[in-house]
């Protein structure tokens, strides 16, 4: 079977800097991947090329370029960016119900089921009458993901879901609560790509981690593997012991100094 | 995620469903006209507008009206109504659809240089003698300018085919001083009557209203009026951003020319037969979204409505407040739109802080 997303050899050049060199990636089937490194790494340049935003030859996203437009792709991959602007007071239904838009010319009292049901599953069902306006940043990134599951929702076929810092304004039940809403999805098929900052939240849920330095691949492997003091040091420049979770089969990663 | 944050009342979006709303705006505008036609020196009242309209499809008159007053209505009244409501409808719904292309309740079809671009080709026809179309010359130059400023504008703002609607507004800022300074030099060489039509045309009339101008206005602004809200899911996509509407399939840059070539037209238009006319492109979908909130799929149509309606009766105003003499209707839009354009920024800020 032919993997969700493919890269192969993907290099992107501004300006005499390398922000991605000779990247290769591949995303499977119900696969949770995170994506880590430090503040400039390439990571969000790496997910924007799989969102489209940058079309580019050797980004293969549900077996076609990333960057082809229509509403069939629209409904097989949806994407969170780190900010969404909030420019007018639309209520928080109707800004799920955005992520209707590519199935059908208006939205149905089915559509309105499903933007209910996704608000219910970030926790958020009693703010549907709510202004976006008023709610927290965390809130508003958690519709928003609402909105990213609305738009996936009921599509036949494969489904890519491509997260940049979900868990970034959370506190920390709702980091895990969307991270265990990550795994859900996966767990429906859904091949999920995260862009994460907190290592032991993509030790604990992410099938596989990759992790990004200067622009390159360093490694792209289940967290046991990629996640040793060693990587983390050459990726991040800062030491750290890395030890068992006392209770979860997973790596635990410490600050060394 | 099964816990929620405890959420208040507060924020809460309870607004009028959009039948409902759309319903009421036909009532008022349908009511505004029959006020408007019916009030001047010849009183026409409601029952006789209807008799004097369904007169010529054989009906016997309800109630009684003279010739005279049948004239009224059919060569003055009914086509400056017409005009006032057809420009009124322009303008408001290209305010609408440029605020949420924008993604700004602040922007204004004045921005994309459409009224300044028709100013400067008006001062032109009339400094420069242009008289090929006889009484048509200055509204056919003015709708040329308007066209070919919006065109430069959008061209200074695009690359490879994109829009760049943060480019757009500040080239619109260029474009509208040149052409703000080409008007200065043309009122400068104006002779004193020239410097009179200019001026008056400046204030905004629909004074000159006839059959002729309401049917050469009537496509281009019912093109506007009925186009633009077939975007308004698109507009809805585009509050999440331009990247944003695309992750959701949207075409963004077709549906940006699309918005900007249709606002051209019926702004231009409008800005042709009835000289600029300020705040209600602003204001209008500024209330509406107020009252009943950002969505595209209600407030378009409805700022049509309502633009219409305010402009009948701004009109109104404008000729039987001082009768016999007419206040320029851009004095009037502007005198009663900017205090109450501050009202509701003051009532917003009020709310948001409370």
């Amino acid at each position: 079977m032919t993997p969700l997303i493919e890269v192969t050899a993907l290099t992107h050049t501004v300006q005499g800097r390398q922000l991605l060199r000779d990247v290769h990636l591949t995303l499977r089937r119900g696969e949770l991947l995170a994506v880590l490194g430090r503040n400039g790494a390439g990571k969000s340049t790496l997910l924007r090329h799989l969102t489209g935003e940058l079309g580019r030859r050797g980004v293969t996203v549900l077996g076609g370029p990333a960057h082809r437009p229509g509403t069939e792709l629209a409904r097989h991959r949806a994407a969170l960016p780190q900010h969404t602007p909030a420019p007018f007071a639309f209520s928080v239904l109707d800004t799920v119900l955005l992520g209707r838009i590519p199935h059908g010319p208006r939205d149905t009292l089915h559509d309105r089921d499903v933007a209910r049901a996704c608000l219910d599953r970030v926790g958020l069902r009693g703010a549907a009458g709510r202004d976006i306006q008023t709610l927290s940043g965390g809130e508003q990134q958690r519709v928003h993901l609402a909105r990213t599951l609305a738009q996936l929702h009921g599509t036949p076929g494969d489904r890519v879901l491509l997260l940049d810092e979900p868990t970034a304004s959370l506190d920390l039940a709702h980091q895990h609560a969307t991270l265990r809403l990550a795994r859900d999805l996966c767990g429906e098929g859904v091949g999920v790509l995260a862009v994460l900052h907190d290592l032991n939240l993509a030790a604990q849920y992410a099938d596989r981690v990759l992790l990004l330095s200067d622009g390159e691949v360093l490694t792209c492997a289940p967290p046991e593997t990629a996640l040793t003091s060693e990587h983390i040091r050459a990726a991040y420049g800062h030491d750290v012991l890395v030890t068992r979770h006392p209770c979860l089969s997973c790596p635990l990663i410490v600050s060394a100094g | 995620m099964e816990r929620g944050l405890p959420l208040t009342r507060r924020g809460r979006a309870v607004r009028p469903g959009a039948a409902l709303t759309l319903t009421v705006l036909t009532g008022l505008l349908v009511g505004a006209v029959v006020l408007a036609v019916g009030s001047g020196a010849v009183r026409i009242s409601p029952a006789q507008v209807l008799s004097i309209l369904l007169a010529p499809l054989g009906a016997g008159p309800l109630t009684p009206f003279d010739e005279q007053q049948a004239a009224v209505l059919w060569v003055i009244r009914l086509p400056r109504v017409l005009l006032g409501a057809l420009v009124g409808a322009g303008l408001a719904v290209a305010g609408a659809a440029l605020q949420g292309l924008f993604r700004n309740p602040l922007a204004d079809p004045g921005l994309m240089g459409i009224t300044s671009g028709a100013a400067l080709a008006a001062a032109l026809s009339v400094v420069l003698g242009l008289h090929a179309l006889g009484t048509y010359s200055l509204p056919a130059a003015a709708f040329a300018g308007s066209l070919i400023s919006t065109a430069l504008v959008s061209l200074l703002a695009q690359d490879r085919g994109r829009v760049n609607v943060t480019t757009m507004l500040l080239a619109g800022i260029a474009i509208n001083a040149l052409c703000g300074a080409g008007t200065g030099l043309m009122t400068f060489l104006a002779t004193d009557e020239q410097l009179r039509t200019i001026t008056f045309w400046n204030l905004g009339s629909l004074g000159g209203a006839t059959w002729p101008t309401v049917l050469s206005a009537l496509p281009l602004i019912l093109l506007g009026a009925f186009g633009l809200p077939l975007t308004a899911r698109a507009l809805n996509a585009l509050t999440l951003g331009e990247h944003g509407a695309a992750h959701l399939g949207v075409p963004v840059t077709r549906v940006k020319w699309l918005i900007i070539t249709l606002v051209a037209l019926s702004v231009g238009a409008g800005v042709a037969v009835a000289g600029s006319i300020g705040f209600i492109g602003l204001v209008v979908p500024h209330l509406l979204r107020l009252l009943t909130g950002p969505n595209h799929a209600t407030l378009l149509p409805a700022s049509a409505l309502l633009g219409a309606t305010l402009l009948i009766l701004a009109d109104l105003l404008a000729r039987t407040v001082a009768a016999p003499a007419e206040v320029p209707i851009g004095i009037l839009t502007a005198l009663l739109g900017a205090p109450f354009f501050l009202y509701l920024l003051r009532q917003t800020r009020r709310a948001e802080s409370a």
